[in-house]
């Protein structure tokens, strides 16, 4: 049957744009060994003749909002007749992702990400626009499409709250219809590489939230989609955990191809993972590019944060850009390319006595921030 | 199939898991039994005319009728309640499954599940343990039983559609406060299980037989007692089969509308 598949899709190329890497991801789901490599020549092929898994254009959705004022009298106006505020979400998202890539979507709260991200797992109905994920319109052929893609809402739990985390992989098992070996390869493989062979017999509500995150990304690996979609993935765990996640999913994509769609609040995430990011403003995708790219479109500047031997309440160095001052603490910015880290410190050095000193990027919201002041939206 | 089959036994498993809240469960239902036992047992001791159902068979609707509450759609699934007020629901919109069928199957995990664990004690006491003039009687005839058997079935699947139906109607309301309070009113009245619908007057007769909630206690209810013949079971279960078939048709509806204007907020 497997083999069958495959020579099918090579004879034939009437039904290439659809079909081809649906085939491919079956071949990976039945049999894992010698398949998957020809997933990835299915893959590169798919690459090299510019086939997106994901596209996405023009994309727009309104929530229409209940106005309420406050007070009595509105409230009552309100029974006869309410009054609606139209909220665009999405205003004409466009992008495509192909097989294979990781990519940060990024954007302050209320951007639009987690909407884009609930369209294209077939939870939400677009108003206009068209997007295609394996060939499947999301929310048209839900069932179909689901199968595709694994979905982890970091602030939500798919597991069964009063059972053992492995009831909940058992019943995923039966609802994905995965075949017996392949599920027990691909959760001794998430079991290991999660380090989740404590937490198997524990009901997921005693967990803690780092150790219930590894099983929420188990959960959604299970089936072996070929796309994944990480919803703030990252979002309350401590140091340990976060690496952790970030180390597994930087695996995840490396070894199996997993298409990755990351959004976060955490640049480290992105720092540590992605190789494009796209940053998402009041609905409409104002860049996407690498990181430096964004960086560098917003400013150069990076951050110095000196420790000194005494308490100053004002410092003054000529290259570099006082921030604050907070005791015996102070944040400058400056430009790599004017004043290298080496030569500022050196000159901060001749004046001042430093205990402590590090330097940083400047924080993602002040970058976004500092983006958007540029980009006047 | 698998899959729906899976989500039964999980549920069924996870609902017979609260055992206080079964024997808590059987002790109510024994209590509000004998209190409605000893109304109809003063309503009869009280009046000369002939009613159309005897003392006896009265008092055995009643302890059937308090065996089978559980299965009753009264009430929806709160976890589904939970997950759509929460935004969870969303997880549940990610799986390869028909929403429609994936609740069917969690109602009916919740209409069997309970009832089971309450009803065979409450047989077993009522039938052998309880002094004559409480006591349930048994089945009219073997054939009685077997038509109760399969009209009971009928009822099961038509509780489990109303139960869905009001499952989804929480896409729409949210905490469904309103339908929550007005949906046991609603079903315990004219299904029979306050008053014996045959109790009712005359001109109300036809309504009560039309509407689908006869179907859920009173059809099954009078096979056991004999008061319909087995060989009359036909129409009946013509009438469970229609709304059964009716109302998964409009649920499904529902839920595709429903799922269209969906809105997930925040996270």
């Amino acid at each position: 049957m497997v083999i069958n598949d495959s020579s099918i899709f090579n004879g034939s190329k009437v039904n290439y744009k659809d079909k081809t890497i649906n085939n491919c991801f079956m071949l990976q789901r039945t049999a894992r060994g010698e398949t998957i490599n020809n997933c990835f020549v299915l893959q590169r092929t798919a690459r090299g003749n510019n086939m997106s898994q994901i596209i996405v254009e023009n994309l727009v959705k309104t929530f229409q909002v209940a106005k309420r004022k406050s007070g009595l009298w509105n409230a009552t106006k309100g029974l006869i007749h309410r009054e609606y505020n139209t909220v665009n979400a999405l205003e004409g998202v466009s992008f495509k992702l192909d097989a294979g890539e990781l990519v940060g979507y990024i954007g302050p709260n209320g951007a639009g990400k987690s909407t884009t991200v609930k369209v294209l797992s077939g939870i939400l109905v677009p108003n206009s626009g068209r997007c295609e994920v394996l060939g499947n319109v999301p929310w048209k052929n839900r069932i179909s499409h689901v199968k595709n893609i694994g979905v982890v809402f970091g602030q939500r739990s798919q597991l069964w709250w009063d059972l053992p985390v492995i009831d909940s992989f058992e019943l995923l098992k039966d609802i994905y219809n995965i075949p017996e070996i392949q599920y027990k390869t691909t959760k001794d493989e998430l079991v290991e590489r999660l380090s989740l062979q404590q937490i198997l017999e524990v009901p997921v509500r005693q967990l803690s939230l780092g150790q219930r995150m590894r099983c929420e990304i188990s959960a959604s690996l299970l089936h072996t989609p070929p796309i994944l979609f990480l919803d703030e993935p990252t979002i309350g765990l401590d140091a340990v955990s976060k690496l952790a996640v970030r180390e597994f999913i930087k695996e995840l994509n490396k070894k199996h191809g997993t298409t990755v769609i990351l959004t976060t609040h955490d640049m480290d995430d992105i720092e540590a993972l992605c190789s494009r990011v796209m940053v998402i403003g009041k609905g409409q995708i104002l860049l996407d590019g690498t990181i430096n790219e964004i960086r560098n479109t917003v400013s150069k500047e990076r951050r110095l944060i000196i420790d000194l031997e005494q308490q100053i309440t004002e410092i003054s160095i000529e290259e570099a850009k006082v921030v604050k001052v907070e005791g015996n603490r102070a944040y400058l910015d400056f430009n790599p390319d004017k004043i290298t880290p080496a030569q500022l410190i050196w000159n901060i050095s001749s004046k001042y006595k430093i205990k402590d000193l590090f330097i940083e990027n400047p924080p993602i919201d002040e970058v976004i921030a500092k983006f958007y002041g540029e980009f006047k939206i | 199939m698998r899959a729906y089959i899976s989500i039964v036994k999980l549920r069924f498993m996870l609902l017979i898991q609260y055992r206080v809240a079964a024997i808590a469960g059987i002790c109510t239902q024994f209590l509000f039994g004998f209190v409605r036992v000893m109304v109809i047992a003063a309503f009869y001791a009280s009046s000369t005319a002939i009613q159309p159902m005897s003392y006896g068979q009265t008092v055995t609707y009643i302890w059937i009728s308090q065996a089978f509450l559980g299965m009753l759609p009264w009430n929806g699934d709160s976890e589904i309640q939970e997950m759509i007020s929460s935004g969870n629901v969303a997880y549940e919109l990610c799986r390869p499954l028909d929403l429609y069928n994936h609740w069917f199957c969690r109602a009916f995990a919740q209409r069997t599940a309970p009832t089971l664990l309450r009803a065979i004690p409450l047989f077993i006491v009522t039938l052998f343990f309880l002094p004559e003039k409480y006591s349930m009687q048994p089945p009219n005839s073997l054939a009685s039983f077997g038509a109760w058997i399969l009209v009971t079935i009928g009822a099961l699947m038509l509780s489990c559609a109303i139960t869905n139906l009001f499952n989804i109607s929480m896409l729409w309301t949210i905490s469904g406060d309103g339908i929550k309070r007005l949906l046991p009113a609603v079903v315990m009245i004219f299904s029979g299980m306050t008053v014996p619908l045959p109790l009712f007057p005359t001109w109300m007769q036809p309504i009560l037989r039309i509407l689908p909630f006869s179907g859920l206690v009173d059809t099954p209810m009078r096979f056991y007692l004999g008061n319909i013949k087995p060989s009359s079971i036909v129409p009946f279960l013509f009438h469970q089969f229609i709304w059964t078939f009716v109302l998964i048709l409009y649920g499904k509806w529902l839920i595709s509308r429903g799922l269209k204007r969906v809105e997930v907020q925040g996270g």
